[in-house]
């Protein structure tokens, strides 16, 4: 079989996902565009070389509809025998369109994909594309829909994770994301939105607030608590037969943000980077996906990086750092204990509770900081790994090369 | 001071826009900056209940000062302008106090974007104050919140429509679109109404600053303006050929803040308005369309010292196409016309003419059927020479022969005052030789019509040798009388728009005769710029006019001991003409063929008359029918025929349709480049023929880095 190998990885800033972010006024597919002229500029590819645009999208809707990724690429003007696919795995689509790259390239059908996501939560809000699960009532009903903050506070409820352990980890989410844009730890992968006049729109991770304390923290309002109030505790409850209470640790500060931001990496085999004169960064080695438990929803990161690894025929041990999507502070609390592993050695800068998570972009643009860190501290092995909407997770393990 | 501010013993204050040393208000720093501490001083002082703006001119405000747009480059510039604007305007609006817009008179661009931002508008009703954001026409976008503001007042799809063709509306008009509230019948009514608004609405809030804000017709996301944004774009290219992209870009403005909120939406209008000012389609337009325009109808190219005239009374020789359409726009200024011709008939048909055009706007309900007898009341269709006494200016616009115009020159000056000007609207033959049948040359003068005359916005001025100073300055003032664009050119084979029109319908048929297929050729001067493909254009002149032209040329040539210089076009006409007997529109037959109400569609037998060969790039066939006009401009420029550059460029949209975005002729050198122009040049050239070849000037300006200024 092919190996696979990521010869580069971009991003943008990640705005505030709200009206006064400095990235409402810019469409998604200027977002990508903007990235995929980088790496074409970046690499001086030759676009005709790319077989496949795969894009990850999870509220594709309006100007975010259909298949912008095949859009997208006309859009940047990019050779028109360029595919180009949008998929949704929820919040891990990101990644899942890295770890099809790798398959296309693995599986010999393909030589060069450019995947990644995008996500302008800002323009078109999360869930306006419905979705039987949610909406659906007899789906709804049978599946056990609740939502994912509920999960959340059920996994700290389950965990024993305090109120303030989940504000810790969130304020050292902020601290450690403030350092690493202060010290320009994202400058490799980091490219300014510009406008179409050339304009910088954005060169900078715009939601991080190293201020947030601890104390400060204290006054926020649990976020799902009136909701759960009204029956989704109880409907979790049903399931969690042990469990007396909910208790509704999440809020907006150690939640993931709401922001707006694209992401794209190249990934291709070893004969078309020769070709192309491309020097390998990392090797992709092993993907995974399950399914989990859907109500409390967020407890995949665990069963999907032991597939990982047990395929590869490596265990934690052998990691030396990982990206775990800071969904919700509990979340990666919980998946820090299922895979036994040092936080040290966890989202060492920082992670989408002070950085925010463009649904559609982020398990590629965190795939992306792995590989710069793992560059940085001249490491080997990373492991990347999201929880996935109605119970999934999914994990890809790469190699610095 | 620009602005005045005046404070009633009611609280309400009226800001007067009245700018020292101007005869009109201009939106610039001198009127910004008062503008923008009045509404500071209003910020800050609790007393103040309300607030007028007017104007103390006879416009309310025309528009932004476009010099300094065309000045701009740096696209951070033009976005900071538009953003300094609107982040007064908002202060205007959101200031807590009613602000009514008074609108005494006109209100264009960056005017009627002040009196958006106000929370009422009342305009006083006069049939010639003009309300509506034309910046388009420029190459631009209303950056001053105008994509913004209108379409939140009146609908997405209705708004649209105003800013892509820049329609300017009357005032009860703008009231009907919704865009002004109430209408006045005089500035103290107007003042009044304003001042009670003001009274009995103390908290006014705009529509879009109010929470529960709907847009009329739905937001940029409603799925009944999904189908718009479908295919707006394809409307818009449809007819601009995607040349422009001052349209595309106000749709994206409309589109971006009908998905984000005002504020967002009023920052992305300005990096589009940043887009358009730098724009090379902006400069070119502005540069022409604006700067040239308005110095030729200031009358730069008019001999000066000469003392402004009217004519009067004006007699028309020949009452066919052209000369019925000459009536026709003189009568409509007032002028009285003798219209003549051999027989009666003949010239009541050319009457008749103006008559069936005023009955289109009897249909209209744009005249009275008073107006329209007074109107032909005016022209007097006769057979007559004695009725051309007392004509202060007589144009022959007879047949094209030099017997026949001599004749009628003769019989007409024996008519005439020594004062008066004699006019020939040939469109070919040289006026100094015509001049010859003339007992006074120095009163001889070519005016050249361009056809249909009611429409066409042109004329160009042939300036004989022995034409005097007077004379010219009396052609001009005549055609600035009828309300055209005289345009002064000096006497030389075709003059100047002829023959440089003439290059194009000639290229494409010696693409034509290269095998490039027809629908090709008939499209890349579309995707030029121009607005008829140039085998249709041919079709419609005539091919056995040109081939007249040709053999009379060949003769002239001849005469001189000399050989004409053919075109490689020429071939193709001579085989439309004598062997395929296809002579063009008129005859029902030319490239294309013309079925009794039906359309034209092209020839089927050209496949077999032009056999296909390897086909070009577009792009080459478009640089081609460019270059061939733009450099037979320069020659003209180079020779002297034409001899101011606006003039040039000017005569190049108006006279024969050379693409406007590229601002005429020779801007179309500037905007390439002048070095790069003779570069590619001379690549055709070497590919195609000596008519390539550079203008001298050409090679001499780019050697000397410079450009046509």
């Amino acid at each position: 079989m092919s190996e696979a190998f990521i010869y580069d990885a971009v991003r943008t800033p990640r705005g505030k996902g709200k009206k006064d972010g400095s990235l409402h006024g810019v469409t998604p597919i200027h977002l990508v565009g903007n990235l995929l002229t980088a790496l074409q500029q970046r690499n001086n590819l030759d676009t005709s070389k790319v077989d496949d645009v795969v894009l990850g999208c999870v509220t594709p809707v309006g100007e975010q509809g259909a298949d912008i990724a095949r859009v997208a690429v006309l859009y940047a003007n990019w050779a028109e025998s360029v595919a180009g696919v949008t998929q949704s795995r929820f919040c891990a689509s990101g990644l899942e369109s890295v770890n099809i790259a790798a398959q296309k390239v693995m599986s010999g059908m393909e030589d060069l994909v450019v995947a990644g996501g995008v996500e302008s939560m800002s323009r078109w809000a999360m869930g306006s594309d419905g979705g039987a699960w949610a909406m659906d009532p007899r789906v709804n009903h049978l599946t056990g829909f609740a939502p994912q903050g509920i999960g959340a506070d059920l996994i700290a409820t389950l965990e024993g994770f305090s109120r303030r352990d989940v504000d810790t980890f969130a304020v050292q989410s902020q601290q450690k994301a403030a350092k690493a844009r202060a010290e320009g730890r994202f400058a490799r992968s980091l490219v300014p939105v510009r406008d179409l006049n050339g304009m910088v729109v954005l060169d900078h991770d715009e939601f991080i607030r190293p201020e947030a304390t601890v104390e400060g923290m204290a006054g926020l309002k649990p976020s799902f608590e009136q909701m759960g109030a009204m029956g989704f505790d109880a409907t979790a409850l049903r399931k969690y037969t042990t469990v007396e209470k909910i208790d509704h640790v999440h809020h907006a500060g150690n939640s993931s943000g709401i922001v707006d931001g694209a992401a794209l990496m190249l990934v291709g085999s070893k004969k078309i980077g020769k070709k192309l004169g491309l020097r390998p960064r990392a090797r992709i080695v092993q993907t995974a996906v399950i399914g989990s438990e859907p109500t409390i929803m967020l407890t995949g990161i665990g069963p999907a990086s032991k597939k990982a690894l047990a395929r590869a025929g490596m265990n934690a041990g052998n990691i030396d750092l990982f990206e775990i999507n800071e969904a919700f502070a509990a979340v990666v609390l919980r998946a820090q204990r299922d895979l036994d592993i040092d936080p040290a050695k966890v989202n060492v800068n920082g992670g989408s509770i002070a950085m925010g998570h463009p649904l559609g972009a982020t398990g590629c643009a965190i795939l992306g900081t792995l590989l710069d860190e793992l560059e940085r501290q001249d490491k080997q092995f990373g492991l990347a790994s999201l929880c996935v909407g109605a119970g999934m997770g999914i994990a890809t393990i790469i190699e610095r090369l | 001071m620009s602005v005045n501010f005046e404070k009633d013993n009611d609280g309400i204050v009226t800001l007067t826009l009245d700018m020292p040393g101007r005869s009109m208000n201009v939106l610039n720093d001198e009127l910004s900056q008062p503008l923008a501490e009045a509404i500071g001083r209003i910020e800050g002082d609790a007393s103040i209940k309300g607030v007028i703006v007017t104007s103390g001119k006879k416009e309310f405000l025309a528009g932004a000062d476009i010099e300094k747009v065309f000045a701009i480059t740096d696209p951070a510039d033009a976005f900071k302008l538009a953003e300094d604007y609107k982040g007064f305007l908002r202060r205007l609006e959101l200031c807590g106090r009613p602000v009514v817009a008074a609108l005494n008179g006109t209100a264009l661009g960056g005017g009627l974007e002040l009196a958006l931002a106000c929370h009422y508008r009342i305009a006083i009703d006069d049939p010639k104050a003009q309300f509506g954001l034309p910046e388009v026409k420029l190459g631009l976008l209303p950056g001053g919140g105008g994509t913004q503001r209108l379409p939140r007042l009146i609908g997405i799809q209705p708004s649209l429509p105003l800013m892509l063709e820049g329609k300017e509306l009357k005032a009860s008009d703008a009231k009907n679109a919704g865009i002004i509230h109430a209408l006045a019948r005089d500035r103290e009514d107007l003042l009044a109404q304003a001042k009670a608004w003001c009274l009995a609405n103390p908290k006014p809030v705009q529509p879009w600053d109010d929470k529960k804000f709907k847009w009329p017709g739905g937001d940029a996301k409603a799925p009944a303006n999904g189908q718009l944004w479908a295919i707006a774009p394809s409307m818009a290219n449809a007819k601009t050929y995607g040349n422009y992209p001052a349209p595309i870009n106000i749709m994206a403005s409309v589109f971006d803040g009908g998905i984000t909120d005002f504020d967002t939406g009023c920052r992305s209008e300005s990096r589009y308005f940043a887009n358009c000012v730098v724009s090379q389609v902006s400069k070119n337009m502005i540069g022409t369309l604006w700067f040239q325009l308005n110095a030729i109808n200031k009358g730069s190219s008019r001999p000066e010292g000469v003392e402004r005239s009217t004519v009067k009374k004006l007699g028309i020789l020949g009452a066919g196409m052209m000369g019925a359409g000459i009536a026709y726009s003189s009568a409509k200024v007032g002028i009285e016309v003798v219209l003549l011709d051999t027989t009666q008939e003949a010239a009541d048909r050319g009457k008749a003419y103006s008559s069936g055009l005023l009955d289109k706007d009897l249909k209209k309900g744009r005249l009275t059927p008073e107006g329209k007898d007074q109107f032909l009341a005016r022209i007097k269709a006769t057979t007559s020479y004695d009725d051309l006494k007392g004509c202060d200016l007589v144009i022959e616009a007879v047949f094209e022969d030099r017997a026949i115009k001599a004749d009628v020159t003769r019989k007409a000056e024996a008519q005439l005052a020594r004062t008066a000007v004699f006019a020939s609207n040939t469109s070919t033959l040289p006026i100094t030789g015509l001049a010859e049948a003339s007992e006074r040359p120095k009163n001889f003068i070519g005016l050249h019509f361009f056809s249909p005359v009611d429409k066409m916005p042109l004329v160009e001025i042939i300036v004989g040798k022995k034409t005097s100073k007077e004379t010219l300055a009396r052609g001009f003032d005549y055609v600035q009388q009828i309300k055209k664009t005289p345009i002064v050119v000096n006497d030389s084979r075709g003059f100047y728009t002829s023959r440089c029109f003439a290059t194009y319908p000639m290229e494409g048929m010696t693409l034509l005769a290269e095998g490039q297929h027809p629908r090709s050729i008939e499209m890349a001067g579309l995707q030029a710029g121009m607005p008829v493909g140039p085998l249709a254009v041919q079709d419609e002149v005539s091919l056995s006019l040109s081939l007249h032209v040709l053999e009379q040329t060949r003769k002239d040539f001849a005469a001189e001991g000399k050989t004409a210089p053919e075109h490689p076009g020429v071939a193709v006409v001579e085989k439309m003409v004598k062997v395929l007997d296809r002579q063009g529109k008129k005859a029902g037959k030319g490239f294309y063929d013309y079925p009794a109400g039906g359309q034209k569609s092209l020839w089927k037998g050209l496949a077999e008359q032009f056999p296909l060969k390897e086909q070009l790039p577009q792009q080459e066939l478009i640089d081609r029918l460019l270059y061939a006009q733009a450099n037979e401009a320069a020659k003209c420029y180079e020779e002297g025929v034409v001899t101011a550059v606006g003039d040039t460029n000017i005569g190049s949209i108006f006279g024969w349709g050379f693409a406007p975005h590229q601002g005429g002729a020779l801007q179309f050198i500037n905007a390439v480049g002048v070095a790069q122009f003779v570069k590619r040049s001379k690549e055709l050239e070497k590919r195609y023929g000596e008519r390539f070849k550079p203008a001298k000037l050409l090679v001499k300006m780019a050697k000397e880095g410079r450009r046509f200024e």
